[in-house]
């Protein structure tokens, strides 16, 4: 703590330089007594030190850092290199004697310095203070803190308070002060509290006869999860009641040392290969003297049954420790839940992505009944769309403004072109038209590996995107992904508004549903597939834009969404945005479940994913929202 | 009307075979261990590697020309039989090395010993010490060829069960294959799996107990595996829907329910093909990879199977002897034009290295022949030999929608 509060107080060296007639007054008369201090007697001088100013806290610093020493009976404090006078600050020459107090008197002086920081004027030091005391405190750190408890800033005075209670649970000595601290705080999910209750519950195991006299968490038994038989043993050896037991390799070694004429104990050593007749080796060995015993099984297990475990805590007290457990479990209750919040939070952020991935491949695929696998670069071509602008516009906020709408008209012609020389030829062949397009998507990838290389080229957000929302230590989350869920929202409105409120989704509702109806009825299908695959390929720039905030731009960046945005559509059913947008939202809720459950290992995540969805169109062969009447017979 | 026998009936079969062994013959001349040597090792190996591609080809053929079910995952379980055969060759392999160097302690070895060393050997890259449960077969090479076939065809049997019970079909069945193959990749690649992860299975090229025999010698004696491999699944491929039962399941193709109506069991059907293609590609994989010496999750991702996809529809999907030549014509030429060793093209301004290009004009190939050739390589042979399709109204929409042969509609 002295270390964190030194930096500190080195602003006051400079101001020094004024004399302080009240100081020196202070160090004439107690010369003897800064020379000789005993812990006892020492603390109204420190206090009658402190009072005099910066000079004094200064001086007091010193003294406890051990750089205080006394030239011709001045007090002068001993820098690197050089000395200046404790009460004048000039430099000073000559022989110094240094002062070595013991560490009784500077614990009563840190006491000092402690509380004197906490009740500076300044706010801004006192919650310095606060932080250097939250990083590290000890016993005297909570004194000084008591004392300094009032604070005009209520800000800093609800600090304090929360603080005391802390340090409180970790020093107090009274034992029901520190159960009501524990129990104030219960169901807090703080990071800081969590971590003052750690030390609390710390165990360590103990192999006894009978109970010990110690806190005893639990009784441990032998062959539990928590407490495997060879961790007994382990535990047993360790505390020497037990010989180790013998490991193979060091049986082995020891067999070889033993090798007479190719004999070992009288068994040809090509026999060796076995366990069985290794183990009477070296019980012949063990009985000739040859080699130290090693403990038998026999042995181990009449130990172990004399035995029992215990995990006991280093906390003696049992009132303590149980308020601590109770208060630890209704945290992590409530951590649980909180975690599940947040959970929630990132799965609605996965869905929007999967959603704006998946939302153009939807459409076509009702309208057409194509699957367009060129979408993944339509998502790439948008991001690239993106990368582009910024390098022209460097003002982010604007190149955003112009990208998003640049990238829809990019690949809303780039679907166009695709449909007028591709798909419209394939009418009727889908299996055709998902080859054919597959072409399309390589030719494309390689194309932008051409024009922009292979190395990933960042698309950065505007400053006011960047950064997080932060509700606790728990729940977070960061502003490109409400940006994005802002975003698939807003297109979901869109969407919505033009198929139920413009003729051009008056006419592509007709087309989806009766394809020869519709055309009888006047209506171009050509032209409203043609629109409609324009519509759902702009809509994949701007999901490539939204993906390329937080991810970098590559050219295989469309197809590690095209999966995933497939899944949607097929778990959701086609042809109909909600089922797109219940399709999203299971799959990103799932895979950010699934991912929960084993945070280290996403690929598992994925794969048990991909089974699931397997097994799902098992049950629902159509979707989550199935097509009905006479197109979901097309 | 008595039926011709099989042989008169597809004559290509004697053309193929008998192309298939000239080939044979003249790389064998001129190999390196038994001709010239005017043909590198490494050349004798790519080709070897190209007919066990044409080898997945003719099973993809199967699902897809014949059985109409366009399958993106069969890369999959041409992967799987690399596995399998790799677990062998790699366990095998290391236990001749581990008890090399535990030969020199002065006490010999343990089973148990010697297992725990070859599991360090093999594992120790992923952190694992235990030999996991899917290598309890390892050392024997007789179970481990007799799961090359059990693991994939039961894998094909039971996702084709799934999948054909509920009626999935067209684009969402290929979806789903591609799910698949994706979900497999991905667990491989974990470390934990018990397939070394990302490392894969390497060192594939040594097989234990032939350390004498030379890669030279070895790589030819692939090749001849590979041909014959070839050849005998060919006539198989070629038997199989040359008879009724090919009838059926092009009638299945062209139109599902008709069939199923007309009283014939569809799923079974589906099943039987479905399965032994996956059957054919892992005897495929398991002769590939000991050529390409390692085996590692990629080649399970999607595009590959994808690749083999194009392949076939290049080569003319419906004909057995499209698909192989589409697998060796396209897999010949990618090798050549990323190589490197394809000149480039000097444009005014503008120099086209064939390394940065060709897979634009692969892809832009790929469109062109699903719309302008839909029969791929193998419609020069049908031109060449006057067997045009018969003039119908309206276009020929391939083999999905209704090439049914008139020939047989009426035998």
């Amino acid at each position: 703590m002295i270390r964190l509060l030194a930096p500190l107080f080195a602003l006051f060296l400079p101001l020094a330089a004024l004399a302080n007639p009240a100081l020196e007054a202070v160090i004439a008369e107690n010369i003897d007594q800064i020379e000789q201090p005993s812990r006892r007697t020492v603390e109204p001088l420190v206090a009658q030190i402190a009072a005099t100013g910066p000079e004094g806290i200064a001086l007091l610093q010193a003294w406890a850092d051990r750089r205080l020493g006394l030239v011709d009976g001045r007090a002068v404090i001993l820098n690197a290199d050089s000395m200046t006078d404790a009460v004048t600050g000039a430099p000073v020459t000559g022989e110094a004697r240094s002062l070595r107090p013991n560490s009784g008197v500077r614990g009563v002086i840190e006491a000092a310095l402690a509380g004197s920081a906490l009740s500076d004027p300044d706010p801004r030091r006192r919650a310095a203070a606060l932080d250097s005391l939250s990083r590290g405190a000890d016993a005297e750190g909570l004194a000084a803190l008591r004392a300094a408890l009032d604070d005009p800033d209520p800000v800093l005075a609800a600090r304090k308070a929360r603080l005391e209670r802390l340090l409180t649970i970790q020093f107090d000595t009274d034992s029901a002060a520190r159960v009501a601290a524990i129990e104030g705080l219960a169901g807090d999910v703080g990071l800081d509290f969590r971590a003052a209750l750690n030390p609390l519950l710390a165990t360590r195991r103990l192999a006894a006869t009978e109970e010990p006299q110690a806190n005893i968490a639990r009784e441990l038994s032998v062959g539990s999860d928590a407490l495997p038989r060879e961790a007994a043993v382990a535990l047993l050896a360790q505390q020497g009641v037990l010989q180790p037991p013998l490991t193979r390799a060091e049986q082995r070694s020891r067999l070889a040392a033993n090798i007479v004429d190719g004999r070992v104990a009288g068994i040809p050593v090509t026999q060796l290969d076995d366990q069985a007749m290794r183990d009477r080796a070296y019980d012949t060995l063990e009985t000739q003297g040859a080699v130290p015993p090693a403990a038998t099984e026999a042995e181990a297990e009449a130990t172990l049954a004399t035995y029992r475990f215990f995990e006991t805590y280093a906390e003696p007290d049992p009132a303590v420790t149980d308020a601590a457990k109770a208060a630890q479990i209704r945290a992590q209750v409530r951590l649980g839940a909180m975690q599940g919040i947040d959970l929630g939070l990132d799965a609605l952020s996965l869905a929007s992505i999967y959603f704006l991935a998946a939302i153009g491949l939807a459409i076509t695929f009702g309208v057409m009944r194509v699957i367009n696998m060129a979408h993944g670069e339509f998502i790439m071509m948008g991001a690239y769309t993106g990368y582009t602008v910024q390098t022209v516009i460097a003002d982010r906020t604007l190149s955003l403004v112009i990208a998003l709408p640049l990238a829809f008209v990019v690949t809303f012609l780039a679907g166009v072109v695709l449909y007028r020389l591709v798909i419209r030829h394939l009418a009727h062949r889908p299996l055709e038209t998902l080859l054919a397009t597959f072409g399309v998507s390589i030719a494309l990838q390689q194309l932008a590996k051409n024009i922009f290389g292979t190395q990933a080229r960042p698309l950065t957000a505007p400053a006011w995107l960047e950064g997080s929302i932060t509700i606790n230590d728990v729940i977070g989350i960061s502003s490109i992904r409400v940006a994005i869920f802002v975003l698939a929202l807003l297109f979901l409105a869109l969407f919505l508004f033009i198929m139920k409120r413009t003729r051009l989704g008056l006419e592509v509702r007709a087309v989806t549903q009766n394809p020869g109806m519709a055309a009888s009825m006047g209506i171009n299908p050509d032209r409203i597939a043609m629109m409609t695959f324009g519509l759902g390929s702009g809509i994949a720039g701007i999901a490539g834009i939204a993906i390329g905030l937080f991810a970098q731009v590559t050219s295989e960046l469309g197809q590690n969404y095209i999966v995933q945005s497939f899944m949607t559509v097929v778990v959701g059913g086609v042809g109909n945005i909600w089922g797109t947008l219940a399709g999203a939202t299971l799959i990103g809720g799932l895979s950010k479940v699934i991912e929960s459950l084993n945070p280290s290992n996403t690929l598992a995540a994925q794969t048990f994913m991909i089974l699931f969805i397997i097994t799902f169109i098992q049950f629902r062969p159509r979707g989550i929202i199935p097509q009905r009447g006479r197109a979901a017979e097309a | 009307m008595t039926r011709k026998p099989f042989i008169l009936q597809n004559p290509s079969v004697l053309i193929v075979l008998a192309v298939l062994a000239v080939f044979t013959a003249a790389v064998t001349a001129g190999s390196a261990a038994y001709g010239s040597g005017v043909i590198p090792t490494s050349m004798v190996k790519v080709l070897g590697k190209t007919l066990c591609l044409a080898l997945a080809a003719v099973a993809m053929d199967l699902v897809w020309g014949y059985l109409g079910i366009l399958s993106l995952g069969q890369m999959a379980f041409f992967a799987l039989g690399g596995y399998m055969i790799g677990q062998w060759l790699m366990y095998a392999r290391t236990e001749t090395i581990v008890a090399a160097s535990l030969a020199q302690n002065p006490i010999p070895a343990t089973p148990q010993e010697l297992q725990d060393a070859v599991t360090n050997q093999i594992f120790g890259v992923v952190g694992s010490a235990d030999l996991p449960l899917v290598w309890s077969f390892a050392h024997s090479l007789t179970l481990q060829m007799i799961l090359i076939l059990l693991v994939p065809g039961l894998l094909a049997l039971v996702f084709g069960w799934l999948a054909f019970r509920s009626r999935v079909n067209g684009v969402y069945l290929s979806i789903l294959t591609q799910a698949m193959t994706l979900a497999l990749a991905l667990w491989l690649f974990q470390n934990d799996s018990g397939f070394r992860g990302n490392n894969g299975l390497s060192g594939l090229q040594n097989i234990p107990g032939l350390d004498h025999v030379s890669q030279a010698t070895l790589s030819v004696w692939f090749l001849w595996a590979s041909a014959a491999a070839l050849a005998l699944f060919y006539v198989l491929a070629a038997w199989l829907v040359s008879g009724k039962f090919g009838s059926v399941v092009r009638a299945i193709r062209d139109d599902e329910t008709r069939v199923r109506f007309l009283g014939y069991p569809v799923e079974g059907f589906k099943l039987v093909v479905f399965t032994l293609a996956a059957m054919i590609t892992a005897i495929a994989g398991a002769l590939y990879y000991p050529q390409a010496g390692i085996i590692n999750p990629a080649e399970l991702m999607p595009i590959a199977s994808i690749y083999l996809a194009v392949w076939v529809a290049i080569g003319g999907r419906g004909r057995l002897y499209g698909a192989a030549i589409g697998a060796v014509v396209v897999s010949l030429l990618s090798s050549w034009f990323t190589g490197g060793r394809a000149p480039s093209i000097n444009l005014p301004g503008y120099v086209v290295n064939w390394v940065d290009w060709w897979q634009v004009a692969l892809g832009l190939t790929f469109v062109l022949v699903t719309l302008f050739a839909p029969k791929g390589i193998a419609g020069i042979f049908d031109w060449l030999g006057g067997v045009l399709p018969p003039r119908r109204q309206g276009r020929d929409l391939g083999p999905n929608d209704g090439a049914f042969q008139e020939a047989e509609a009426k035998a």
